[in-house]
């Protein structure tokens, strides 16, 4: 299986060295290397899951603490499987998307190959510095396919954002891996060896530095400006598969440190509760792409939930809730690859055919849109964790691990469900907004009128994704087994009563598909019994009932904020709008308006102040860089001055 | 799955139409009035699945097909819930989170029916229904967390199969905590007084009726057909709740629930009889009380 991993990453970066050569053919080139190489790597993730073995490769390299040590084992396989299914698919879509863009396509499709290679090493990588080398390719590759359009003020400054943002958690990432490799002088992580005391420190720098890049309350805030900004086929890869390179990294320092105390479980939980504010921030969106991108931090909260679950299990000797709960994780991590990237494609289409990512601006697109519209709506029932679709399988079983726990008297875990209930009922608020507004109803401006489904590979490609999403929630009970040897290494001591649970579980989700076919065949033969009784009757077109107005207008249409205000006024402690309005005012009243703006109190009151304080600090210093050439040379002789008398001082 | 088990769907889905007569003629009688036949839902579904259909001209297939999910969907929430100790035909751990998420999904297409319309009616009456039903969900579900810690279940058939006397007495006040809560929950999900009016003729003050204004004949049968079922299921779960087993026999127990459901809707009538309807930025408070309740009866049952 090794092999075949190897040759996915050889046909990825040939695929990445090769577009830049072949001008117009880079599209076929780069996409054709990304679904090649995708099929090459999920045959080697699939074999791993099914139990083929897979050799572990070690290389020497002539890097400081590094060598070239790959493994593949069954978290590995777990996290490889978006790794390398969402870019292919997405990349089908990016040829179509990326007909008209003002680039050469070479250099795109160099990036996008090779933050795929990027993305499967970081879950291959056995070494430290080879881990932090391919986290690098795969941080600097996304952010030049954020930057894409540099024309564009915003995305120039989503693209620095981020580049800050990542830069920051890879520094923790260092200091994490120095921690790490301090007892052992090596980066190979069979080697590692922690000492218990310094277990703490390794574990806060692991959240501190996976969290930036997962996306953690509050270290967030360059998700939602780096990941709309994107084309949209990178923001499906980055806000679907990029987001769960951190959760990987943290899982896999997990099963290098010693067993966990209870409090780290708690951070978990407390970083998993950070779901409700970002899903109230998804609600409050306007742009389509925006909302995608709160609700990614949202469901990467949730599979937040379900390791904190794990870890307090694993803690407090309950592995059968521990099982459950890192069960949930890996199951959520892969689903939400799959309708994320379904939502975001499905917006691509909707912004390439209206130019706007305006949800205001849009409407009645499922009329105009069908194929677009129906791949939205399947997102969207997904994404709100309804069944019978893939986002609500890893929801039961986190929610089964929680009533154990709170069965039990565990106040985490009946926090745990409060969180899970709350940021259900506000995601499917969300998403009956994002979906109601956009391609429901009337359309709102002229924008709407000329949208098209797009070229059939986009089309193709979003819809494959919504297949896959229908079939993953009804094959979840098939799905769940192949996760139990990742739920192993996570669950080291936990014998049998993990696998056993993570069985139960199964057992579960296969009552739970038993339930989704009897849907489908009410449902059915609910549709029958409709047709049956309207055939031959007088069915009629009319206008809408607007309490007898016969003449209503789009504008009189409820808009998104609107049907979202009574949740958001209520939560308006954690989720405050700034609004500016202009009341009309005398008797013949003047033009007014109103413009309301959720702001994000992470960015707003943490970041922006903390920023703003660091550079009026740091001022001074700035002074050493004036500009001028001469002072720099003066710089450059000084040092070298300096250097002499150190060294003829020296014996 | 025995055949015992298919007896409550069998009888809900008969029955369930009464539930909203029985209310209806409390609250007509209660006002000294005669009130309509205790069967007149029954006639309501014959009239309109007899009928035709008029759909407004911005529909498209989110609204034709969403009672018809709505209803598929209540259903299958149906299959979910037993009758005293009569086990519901899908029972396994954690089956009342698939409850309440498949009357979420029923909500789902609801809301998404009525945006297809257009209308700023409708449009309200879906954002409303979204917040109070994103309050009310975690006093449930909460509130199932409190039953399962006191019933050491995880399914609705062990958790409402219904405590024996004694336990009863044990875990009591925790019971009825969780049954208030419950009951706060099921008069708000099924659009009573206090939370909302079935009966109110301006749009702008309804919430539920002003969603589903624009369905008509076979479609508006579902949604009334489902509307009822609800009722049934939901009342059915704060029974189970409530309901202690007098354990003589399975049957014995089942038909107690069953009669206790009729008194239930006779309860709710006489709950808006003497009530009024709260103001809507009241209703949001009394949900969060009800999730208090919830937690109480769970930090009562834990001890």
């Amino acid at each position: 299986m090794t092999a075949l991993f190897l040759a996915a990453l050889a046909v990825l970066a040939a695929g990445a060295l090769a577009a830049p050569l072949s001008g117009s053919h880079a599209p076929r080139v780069g996409a054709g290397a990304a679904v090649a190489g995708g099929a090459l790597g999920l045959g080697a993730a699939a074999g791993v899951l099914c139990g083929l073995p897979a050799a572990p490769l070690n290389v020497s390299w002539n890097v400081p603490y590094g060598s070239f040590s790959l493994g593949i084992d069954a978290l590995s396989a777990v996290f490889l499987v978006p790794v390398f299914l969402l870019p292919a698919v997405a990349a089908v879509y990016g040829t179509g998307y990326m007909r008209h863009a003002r680039h050469s396509p070479g250099a795109h499709w160099f990036f996008y190959d090779l933050l795929v290679a990027g993305m499967a090493m970081v879950a291959a990588a056995r070494n430290g510095i080879l881990f932090l080398v391919a986290w690098e390719i795969m941080s600097l590759a996304s952010f030049f396919l954020v930057a894409t359009d540099d024309t564009d003020e915003h995305v120039r400054r989503a693209g620095w954002t981020y580049l800050v943002a990542t830069h920051l958690g890879t520094a923790f990432l260092v200091a994490m891996f120095m921690l790490l490799s301090r007892g052992s002088g090596s980066m190979d992580f069979d080697r590692l060896a922690v000492p218990a005391s310094g277990a703490a420190a390794v574990f806060l720098c692991a959240v501190a530095g996976f969290g930036t890049k997962a996306g953690f309350m509050p270290l967030h805030v360059w998700l939602p400006e780096a990941h709309p900004a994107a084309p949209s086929h990178v923001s499906a890869v980055m806000s679907g598969v990029m987001v769960k390179t951190g959760l990987y990294g943290l899982l896999r320092m997990l099963t290098l440190l010693p067993a966990p105390p209870a409090w780290w479980g708690g951070l978990l939980l407390a970083v998993g509760a950070g779901a409700v504010p970002a899903v109230l921030l998804a609600l409050a969106q306007r742009d389509l792409k925006r909302l995608l991108a709160y609700s990614s931090v949202e469901n990467v909260a949730v599979a937040a939930l379900g390791v904190g679950t794990g870890l307090l299990g694993r803690a407090t000797g309950h592995p059968a809730v521990a099982a459950l709960g890192f069960a949930a994780a890996l199951l959520h991590i892969v689903n939400h690859s799959l309708f994320k990237g379904t939502l975001f494609l499905a917006a691509g289409s909707v912004l390439h055919a209206t130019g706007t990512r305006e949800i205001e601006r849009l409407g009645g697109l499922l009329k105009t849109m069908p194929a677009t519209g129906a791949a939205f709506l399947v997102g969207a029932v997904a994404a709100s964790g309804l069944p019978p679709l893939n986002g609500f399988p890893a929801e039961l079983l986190l929610y089964v691990a929680a009533y154990r726990g709170a069965a039990s008297g565990s106040p985490a875990a009946l926090a745990t469900i409060v969180a899970l209930v709350l940021v259900g009922g506000i995601a499917s608020a969300a998403f009956a907004k994002a979906f109601g507004t956009a391609f429901l109803g009337a359309g709102r401006t002229p924008c709407v009128q000329d949208a098209r489904d797009p070229a059939p590979a986009m089309r193709l490609s979003t819809t494959v994704l919504a297949v896959l999403c229908i079939a993953s929630g009804l094959l979840a009970p098939a799905l769940l087994p192949l996760l139990a040897p990742a739920v192993s290494v996570l669950l080291p001591e936990g014998g049998p009563g993990g696998t056993d649970s993570v069985q139960a579980a199964a057992g579960t989700l296969a009552s739970v598909t038993l339930a989704s076919l009897v849907l489908a065949v009410a449902a059915g033969a609910l549709a029958l019994l409709r047709a049956k009784l309207l055939e031959g009757r007088e069915v009629r077109e009319a206008v809408i009932w607007d309490c007898g107005y016969a003449a209503p207008t789009a504008r009189m249409q409820y808009t998104g904020t609107s049907f979202a205000r009574p949740l958001t006024m209520l939560f308006r402690a954690i989720l405050p709008m700034r609004g500016r309005s202009r009341r009309p005012t005398g008797l013949f009243p003047s033009p007014s308006s109103v413009a309301t703006e959720p702001s994000d109190l992470a960015r707003e009151r943490l970041f922006q102040p903390l920023f703003e304080r660091f550079s009026l600090a740091v001022a001074p210093v700035r002074r050493l860089q004036g500009g001028r050439v001469q002072v720099y040379v003066l710089y450059v002789a000084a040092t070298l001055v300096a250097l002499l008398v150190f060294r003829l001082g020296a014996p | 799955m025995t055949a015992a088990s298919l007896l409550h769907p069998l009888l809900a889905l008969v029955l369930a139409p009464l539930l909203p007569g029985i209310a209806n003629r409390v609250k007509a009688r209660v006002a000294g009035r005669t009130g309509a036949p205790l069967l007149q839902t029954y006639y309501d579904l014959a009239r309109l699945l007899r009928r035709g259909a008029v759909y407004s001209r911005t529909t498209t297939w989110v609204f034709r097909a969403g009672p018809t999910l709505s209803l598929a969907a209540v259903l299958v929430a149906l299959l979910i819930v037993p009758l005293g100790r009569w086990k519901a035909p899908l029972a396994f751990d954690g089956d009342f989170v698939l409850f309440a998420y498949l009357l979420a999904l029923a909500r789902f297409f609801t809301v998404s029916a009525a945006l297809d319309t257009g209308s700023a009616f409708e449009g309200m009456g879906a954002s409303r229904e979204v917040q109070f039903s994103a309050l009310a969900e975690p006093a449930l579900l909460v509130g199932m967390g409190a039953v399962a810690a006191g019933t050491g279940g995880l399914s609705l058939s062990a958790m409402l199969a219904g405590p024996s006397a004694t336990a009863w007495s044990a875990t009591g006040p925790a019971l009825a905590l969780v049954a208030a809560a419950l009951a706060a929950v099921f008069l708000c999900e099924n659009a009573r007084i206090p939370f909302d009016d079935p009966n109110t003729h301006l749009e702008l003050t309804m919430i539920h009726e002003v969603m589903v204004l624009d369905h008509g004949g076979p479609d508006l049968a579902f949604v009334e057909y489902a509307a009822s079922l609800k009722l049934w299921v939901l009342g059915a779960v704060v029974v189970g709740v409530l309901l202690p087993s007098f354990g003589a026999s399975d049957v014995l127990d089942a038909l107690a629930a069953a009669a206790a459901l009729p008194v239930l809707a006779a309860g709710t009538g006489l709950v808006e009889s003497v009530t009024s309807r709260l103001r809507l930025v009241r209703v949001p408070q009394v949900l969060a009380g009800a999730g208090a309740l919830s937690l109480l009866a769970w930090l009562l049952v834990r001890r």
